[in-house]
């Protein structure tokens, strides 16, 4: 049985990820949507831009899913993440995980998008009044 | 042997790819470092600087072959 959905796309789908994650097995399902904030750095955010190395970063987020699938007893999962040009409070990634009870489905999700922020090749540019910076570039 | 950058990496060389001249011959992802850093030095200020070899991850002990995909990872800022 296919029991994960990950996709780089324009625009993620918050209906799709909680169609894909339904189950009959599945006691809980746990929903994370990362969306973009108006403020950092101290300023105003006027929009980001997100880029992504596809192959790789599919790749790094299969092996994240296949640890996750290791470590808890995950019935199905959604990892997906846009790219592209996102304004203030639009979504840009979502994390699901549907287990057969919400314990699992809670520290899936969260080690899932822990981890997407450290490996996975995405970068975001936040674009303000007067500049913009390359999230996490420099010390 | 042709680079593909991305993020910061892209807009310190000014393109979507670099290209490094075979002369060069660079054999391990050390060397590659090492030649980045002479030629782009703002490279060596950002927080870290991974190399990609076929889409995983490489140490700098890796050999890099001319066929291989390699690419130029800077600090992942995703999610």
């Amino acid at each position: 049985m296919n029991t994960m959905l990950i996709k780089i796309v324009d625009h993620v789908d918050l209906q799709e990820a909680y169609q894909y994650l339904q189950d009959p097995s599945a006691g809980g399902i746990d929903l994370f949507v990362g969306t973009v904030r108006n403020y950092a750095q101290g300023k105003d955010v006027v929009k980001l831009v997100f880029e992504a190395y596809a192959p790789m970063a599919l790749k790094e987020m299969e092996k994240l899913a296949q640890a996750a699938q290791q470590q808890w007893p995950i019935t199905k999962l959604v990892m997906l993440h846009a790219v592209g040009e996102k304004l203030i409070g639009e979504p840009v990634v979502i994390i699901g995980v549907a287990s057969a009870h919400r314990d699992a489905a809670f520290t899936a999700c969260r080690f899932l998008i822990d981890e997407l922020k450290k490996t996975v090749p995405i970068w975001k540019k936040e674009y303000y009044q007067d500049n913009s910076v390359w999230v996490n570039a420099h010390p | 042997m042709e680079i593909l950058l991305f993020g910061i990496t892209r807009e310190l060389v000014g393109q979507n790819t670099l290209t490094v001249p075979p002369e060069e011959n660079l054999q391990t992802v050390a060397q590659l470092r090492e030649w980045l850093h002479a030629h782009f030095p703002a490279m060596q200020k950002l927080s870290s600087l991974a190399i990609a070899v076929d889409s995983e991850y490489a140490d700098d002990a890796q050999e890099i072959k001319p066929n291989q995909e390699i690419a130029l990872i800077p600090p992942v800022s995703g999610g």
